[in-house]
């Protein structure tokens, strides 16, 4: 009894045993330019952007729907590969998905035949740890997600917050430098969105990892980012990258200060400008 | 660091009652000592469980079983009084034997070992024929659906060879084999495979790719993707097909024993029909009629362990 209760200390922080070496998850892209298609049906993605994205940095990537601003999460992730320019993580160059990048999916994503346990452990385990290795690393995410309850249900018998607390869980249990969420929270109720938003704050608070987030929401956005880079559709490009100028920790009573309410504004103007001009292109 | 701030309905719900139980198992989960604790947990539980669900579902389809049940005596009664009139309306029961006939020949035979000879090598044959088709079936079926140039090669035989019956493979499969008994189960097998391999196609097509990508990201290769993704998501359309398959084999059986010199019980139901043996051949098609319906039910009892997330996700 006594060894379990060290244990349980002894994985209470994730950070333990996990040191992240300083200054990794540092997200480089360059030039890159994204086609699909080709001849007349050629679509283009995303249009020549540049990014520099520090280690520990939190940046939303912020434009309306359909304005490839998950093709350029995708391209980080490995998914998609550049036509043009490259995407770099920690001066290795992004060849495909790998573990060091988590995903965190809007959606669905959990393998609906497994458990919960088994779901968080899957990265350890195909990772190629032992069986004990995994369940430790399992419990230590349960815990962190709050649900060590669930760990034995599977996927189906939980709400649709809990379900992606147990995807951030999944991508984290790698240890990851970099984590990537394509619109995370959008298939969610308002209250629980919140929720999760300060969850995920807090998750990043103790983790110190570069988090590249996708959505079309903008207070959601404004609330988590220190920078919220906006994307403009056909062709997707970023036209404005802007600091968040709120301190840390965010408190959602931030949402009515002046500084936050002036970014708003300024990021709905920009993102207005550009719906207005790509629906009059459409209809030209 | 603990994360409580969501306050979703199914949270509550199970604070209550379990909160106990759950506080210590948190406890326990964090060491490795505690695995028999929660396996003895694990265990007790489920034996009391099974008792009463099995009581629940007797009770929950004991009406539906009580018409299944009375419709089969209607039937057999309509079929002796058909047979006991000589009803002649278009239909001609005039010499078709009639249930009791048929029920003392299936008696009779019951008494012979011969019947079990014909029963037990059918059912050999059946489990070889099977167990083949479900192997080849499903890695085809996996192949199919995973690489376009192994679906192009084989996509064409499917289907001009799908439609044919087994019955016309039998001068073929004669001439092929080297032994009767090779070619009996060749033909067997034929019947099963094409459900199975088109099943297992269909499941692999179905797995969602956001599933397949999570995996990527989280470092799987490509053999631990197909082991721990794709057949568990092909698994429940592989065990219709599994399940089809059966059927179908216990159907090409019967053309397949019409080779067969000596035993089986299609052997026998031809040999009944060569010797104008009328209540013989009612016995012999009710009983592959029953050994089917069985073979699908165990084929079915025996995915259920590994479909057991499909019934929680209801």
């Amino acid at each position: 009894m006594n060894t379990q209760v060290v244990n349980l200390k002894e994985h209470i922080n994730p950070r333990d045993g996990h040191p992240k070496s300083p200054g990794s998850g540092h997200i480089v892209i360059e030039d890159v330019e994204i086609t699909f298609g080709a001849g007349a049906e050629r679509n283009h993605a995303v249009t020549r952007t540049s990014l520099d994205i520090k280690p520990g940095e939190f940046v939303c990537i912020l434009g309306p729907s359909g304005c490839g601003k998950s093709t350029l999460l995708n391209s980080i992730a490995g998914y998609v590969s550049p036509t043009h320019g490259n995407v770099s993580v920690d001066d290795r160059k992004v060849v495909g998905p790998g573990p060091d990048r988590g995903m965190v999916f809007q959606q669905y994503s959990l393998f609906p035949w497994k458990t919960i346990r088994d779901n968080i452990a899957f990265g350890p385990k195909v990772a190629g740890r032992s069986t004990v290795e995994c369940g430790s690393i399992a419990n230590t995410f349960l815990e962190m997600v709050g649900l060590t309850k669930f760990a034995n249900k599977y996927p189906a018998e939980l709400s649709g917050g809990m379900q992606q607390r147990v995807g951030i869980a999944r991508a984290l249990a790698n240890y990851p430098s970099v984590l990537l969420m394509d619109e995370p929270f959008g298939a969610l109720d308002a209250q629980t969105r919140l929720v999760m938003q300060e969850n995920l704050l807090n998750i990043w608070a103790d983790f110190g990892i570069t988090v590249v987030f996708v959505t079309h929401d903008v207070d959601e956005a404004i609330f988590l980012a220190d920078r919220v880079l906006i994307m403009s559709a056909s062709p997707g490009s970023v036209i404005a990258d802007l600091e968040v100028p709120l301190p840390r920790p965010r408190d959602p009573a931030m949402a009515i200060s002046e500084d936050f309410l002036e970014l708003k504004k300024l990021c709905l103007e920009r993102i207005r400008a550009e719906s207005t001009r790509a629906f009059e292109q459409q209809n030209s | 660091m603990t994360i409580s701030g969501q306050s979703s309905s199914a949270l509550k719900d199970d604070q209550t009652p379990l909160s106990e139980q759950s506080s210590t198992q948190t406890e326990q989960d964090a060491g490795v000592a505690d695995v028999t604790i929660n396996r003895n947990l694990n265990e007790v539980l489920p034996i009391r469980n099974v008792f009463a669900s099995a009581v629940a579902i007797i009770r929950k389809h004991a009406l539906q079983t009580s018409i299944s049940v009375m419709s089969l005596v209607v039937g057999v009664y309509l079929w002796h009084l058909a047979t006991a009139y000589k009803v002649d309306l278009y239909i001609n029961f005039q010499n078709v034997p009639p249930p009791l006939k048929v029920w003392s020949a299936f008696w009779t035979h019951m008494g012979q070992a011969d019947f079990y000879i014909h029963m037990a090598v059918s059912m050999q044959r059946i489990l070889t024929a099977y167990l083949t088709a479900a192997v080849l079936g499903i890695v085809i079926g996996v192949l199919m659906g995973r690489s376009r140039i192994a679906r192009s090669v084989v996509y064409p035989y499917i289907e001009i060879l799908r439609p044919i019956p087994a019955v016309a493979w039998i001068p073929l499969a004669i001439l092929m084999w080297p032994t009767e008994e090779g070619s009996i189960v060749f033909i067997t097998l034929l019947g099963a495979l094409f459900p199975i391999i088109l099943n297992t196609l269909h499941g692999v097509e179905q797995t969602p790719e956001v599933l397949v990508r999570a995996a990527k990201s989280l470092g799987a290769s490509r053999l631990q993707i197909f082991r721990h993704v794709i057949l568990p998501a092909a698994l429940p359309s592989i065990s219709a097909g599994l399940a089809i398959g059966m059927g179908v084999s216990w159907f090409s059986l019967l053309a397949g024993e019409i080779i067969s010199g000596q035993y089986g019980i299609g052997y026998f139901t031809w040999d009944a029909y060569s010797l104008i043996n009328f209540p013989d051949i009612v016995v012999g098609m009710l009983v592959i009629g029953c050994l089917g319906t069985l073979s699908t039910y165990a084929v079915r009892l025996a995915m259920k362990p590994f479909l057991a997330w499909q019934k929680r996700s209801r």
